[in-house]
Order: C-alpha cells, then structure tokens, then sequence
C-alpha cells in the first residue's frame, strides 16, 4: 500500500476514535443549565423530558471500546501499513502463484509473523502428519487386507476422503452410475492391481479411444449389426444375421477392446477399453445404448487428484478402493 | 453552548448529510484505499481471460442465480482448504465484473471446480443432479441442454470486458497495459459460440474456475 493510503487510513481510523471520544466528553457535561434530574421544560403530548445524565454504566463501557480499540490497532494490522505489534494476519493473500504461496509461508515463520492459516496447517500437520507417512509406509495390498488396528482405520479414512471427494460420481456406495464405473466388481477399466489404482487417481484418466464409429461403419445399419454382435457376446439373444455381418466389422474394434472383446486390461495394455463380454455396462447395455455408444463415442474423463489430494492421502484412498473388491 | 444539537435534530435534511458524513467513513477506510492496493488490482501469474464459451457460460450462471447457492470465495481455513483447495486470493478476482464470491452456502463453493470433474458428470448433474448425488437438493437445470445461443452479444460482452479492466490487465515490457481480449478474439466471438447450448457454455464456466491457482 502507498503511504498515502496508509497515512488515509490511519488519520482517518485514529480521527474517529478521537472523535468518539470527544463527543462521549460533550456529552457527559451539563450544558443547559438546569440541574441534573431536573425537568427541561420540554413538553410534548403531556410527557416532560427530564435533564438525565447519560447512564454511568453506559458510558464507562462506551469509554472502555475505545481504549480496546486503541490496543486493538496496536497490537493488530488496522492502521496502513502498520502490521502490529503481534505481527498476526490472517493468511499470505499478497502471493501470484502456488510456488509464491509456500515460499511465504516459510517467509512468514523467519520473520516471526503470526499466520493464523498457516499456523492452523501447521498443527495439523503436526497431529495428522505422523499417521498418514506411517499409512504410507505400507503396501497399498497391506494396508487394504491386513486386519491391524493401523490397516482398519486406514481403511476407514480411505472412506472418508473417499465419500468427500470420489462419490460425487462412483457413489457412496462406489457402485457407480452410467458413466462412472463401478469400483466394486472384477471389472477394471485400466487395470485394478493396487498400484494401477493409484496411477489412475495421481494422473486421471482420459478415455479418447471411443471415437464416433457411425461414418467409419456405413452408418445405421453397421451400428446396428455392431451392436448386435457386441450384445451376443455377452449371451444376449439377438438377430444371428446382423450379428453375423457385425462380427466382420467388429476387426476394427479388435485393435482396443480384443479380438474376442475381451478388453484392453485382458490384451495388457491401459487404454480403458472395456470388456464386452461381462454383461457389465458403462454406459447401458441396451440395445440402444450400445448403438449410441457406438455410433456417437464415449470420452470418460476421470480427473487427476495428485494436486488436489496429494500422494500420500492417494495412497490411502487406493487401498480403500481396492479392498471393495476383495470381499 | 445551550442546546446545539437541537440545529441538527430539528433540520431532517442537515441531519442527513451529518448522518451520510459520518457512515461513509468506514467506506472511506476499508473500501476506498483497496481501488488504489497492488493486491486488488494485480491479476495473479496464470490468470487467464474467459474465451468467448465461458463468458456466455458465466452469464448463465448470472441469469440462474447459482451464486445465490454457490460461493466462489475459499476462506483461509484448513477445513475449507482441505475440501476446495488453495484459498482464495484477491489477485484471481480482478477482472470480475461483478464479482460472484456469493455469500452463502447451500450447495458447495465452486472457486476450484474446475477440472474436478468430467464434463460428463456436470452434464449429468445439471440435468438431474440426484442421479449422480442422491442426497442433493440443487433443482435439476433441464432446459440448458435445450436452449442454444446466436453469439450476437458475445463480441460486446468482450470488448465490454476490456473496458471494465483497462486499468488492471497484464502490462507488456513498456508497462501498457494488454487488453483482455485482442481484436480478432472479439471479432470471432459470435462464431466461436454460435450454435452451442446453454449447458455447453455453464460447463465451459465451470471447468475455468479456479484455473489461475492449481
């Protein structure tokens, strides 16, 4: 702040405490001449105004918010620039950027400031630091099966930032809903080994393989037929014809869901194309929602969290998530 | 000295003018200084204006009232910082006309929203929230998906927007100030939104927030 405004604020903020105090003062003297307790000679509707001092429990008290307010400005930031005898404020809101946000925080501490947010992490970190590196310590598999004190609440935190932050869109329960896997069946899209779980919640995952296939498959018709084989792999009963017809077209799915449909975690490779054959559907498993995903294409986006939650409470969540599917 | 005051409390329009004197101190102390403030006027690094989607998306927002339930304003507290991440700061905010911090919170605050989830999932919960949160008591923002917009605003919107923050751009080497949007970005507003749904330009707002600090 220039000190121009800092000289405003502070003439400004001194002046009306000043002022207040000045005015309590006029207030408190008899000026009209009639003694105290008196009538003034004021009448109106038949009621008559007595010359009653201010209350001296009133005053006091109004005399006392003053002085606080001048130990306030003393030891607080209100006057400009003038930090305070305390050096407190409340966070580093002056920061451009996130790497300008840590280094002031240390800024903060070697110049003996008083941050209350940072002090709040600080004692967090204290308290719930120690547990999570001891979670982290241990093997995501260790920590989602073993059956210690350590592994059942790491679990039960798992579910907490679970329930906060991932059950927006795989639900309370991570049953999922259309769009949103289910995280507690044998049905991976990339894969569900503890650590390919972890790599999808530190870097997200972005499904663009599913193009719009309509053009590329002659339209309407290919869908369908398609569709039809696709259905029939799973032991749904369709039109054997179309199904036929579809199988030869289906080549051209091989390449990211298998030769026999069977998905890319069965081929071994993390392209989140899903297995045909398991009766489990993402998005429907309707005849026309096949046809839709089909001919329209699919672009699930699962969000990267690394910046968001950070390693360690990642690797909790991990092992929460893959103990769901182990019972 | 007798009676004085009875000037002021017998004249209604002296005690007026006395009374807006004294009230608008506080104005002058707490507000006026934060126009002139490096702080309120400095755009933080990676702040970036809205393309032409996300400023017809931050009007919809405007016009369905979210901030009436959703705040865009994180408090430096751990259990707000935890939950929405970094807290907010002053230097994100300002180019904001107006600003759409909210003040209350029905629903979660949105400053960080953006990239938290697909835009799939906003699609499905501007739809019908209660199909992806079941216990959610946001109404359902049907007639988004329905109603498409002709862009023949936009290019105003714009350069409206670069008078607005004139004042409080990025500034090239020589200290001028660099416009918000440059001439063909508003020249190729209309089109760059023309033919999109309502719910096209919400999500494309929603997914921007917060971009400036992650």
């Amino acid at each position: 702040m220039s000190s121009f405004w800092s000289i405003w604020i502070t003439v400004l903020t001194l002046g009306t405490l000043v002022g207040c105090y000045l005015l309590l003062r006029y207030c408190l003297k008899n000026f009209v001449g009639v003694e105290e307790g008196e009538p003034t000679g004021h009448v109106f509707d038949g009621i008559e105004e007595l010359n009653n001092p201010l209350p001296k429990w009133w005053s006091t008290f109004f005399l006392l918010t003053i002085i606080w307010g001048f130990g306030y400005l003393l030891l607080y930031p209100g006057l400009g620039n003038f930090e305070g005898l305390l050096g407190w404020k409340s966070s580093n809101q002056g920061i451009l950027n996130l790497s300008e946000s840590k280094v002031s925080v240390i800024d903060a501490k070697e110049a003996g400031m008083l941050v209350q947010y940072d002090r709040e992490i600080s004692a967090a970190d204290k308290r719930y630091g120690p547990i999570f590196e001891a979670y982290a310590k241990r093997e995501i598999i260790d920590l989602a099966t073993a059956n210690d004190d350590e592994a059942i609440s790491a679990r039960k935190v798992g579910q907490r930032l679970f329930l906060q932050n991932c059950s927006q869109c795989h639900g309370s329960d991570a049953g999922g809903a259309t769009g949103f896997p289910s995280l507690t069946d044998q049905d991976w899209l990339y894969g569900g080994s503890p650590e390919m779980i972890k790599a999808t919640l530190i870097h997200g995952r972005k499904a663009n393989g599913m193009i719009a296939w309509s053009a590329a498959l002659g339209g309407e018709q290919g869908v369908k037929e398609v569709a039809a084989f696709v259905l029939s792999l799973s032991g749904r009963e369709v039109d054997a014809k179309a199904a036929e017809a579809g199988k030869v077209k289906f080549a051209m799915c091989a390449a990211c869901h298998g030769s026999e449909g069977k998905g890319s975690v069965e081929m071994g490779i993390a392209l989140g194309a899903p297995n045909l054959t398991d009766n489990i559907w993402l998005y429907g498993g309707s005849q026309r929602a096949v046809e839709s995903s089909i001919a329209n294409g699919r672009a699930g986006i699962m969000p990267a969290w690394d910046k968001i939650l950070g390693e360690q409470k990642i690797h909790v969540i991990s092992a929460y998530v893959y103990s769901l599917s182990q019972e | 000295m007798k009676n004085k005051h009875e000037k002021f409390e017998k004249n209604v329009g002296l005690f007026a003018i006395f009374t807006i004197l004294a009230i608008s101190i506080g104005g002058l102390v707490e507000i006026t200084p934060l126009f002139f403030q490096k702080a309120t006027t400095t755009p933080v690094d990676n702040l970036r204006p809205y393309t032409a989607l996300e400023m017809e998306g931050r009007d919809i927002y405007i016009r369905e009232s979210c901030n009436v339930c959703h705040s865009q304003m994180i408090r430096p507290f751990r259990a707000e910082t935890e939950r929405y991440g970094h807290y907010s700061v002053a230097g994100e905010h300002v180019w904001e006309h107006p600003f759409l911090w909210g003040s209350k919170r029905t629903g979660p605050d949105l400053a960080r929203v953006g990239g938290r989830y697909s835009d799939d999932w906003h699609l499905a919960h501007l739809l019908d929230p209660r199909s992806v949160v079941p216990e959610s008591n946001m109404p359902s923002f049907k007639w988004l998906a329905e109603n498409t917009l002709d862009g023949e605003l936009t290019a105003k919107k714009l350069s409206t927007f670069n008078f607005l923050t004139r004042n409080r751009s990025h500034k090239d080497e020589q200290g001028n100030a660099i416009p918000l949007y440059s001439e063909s970005e508003i020249a190729g507003a209309k089109k760059a939104v023309k033919g999109k749904t309502e719910m096209d330009a919400l999500i494309a707002y929603l997914q921007s927030l917060g971009h400036a600090l992650k």
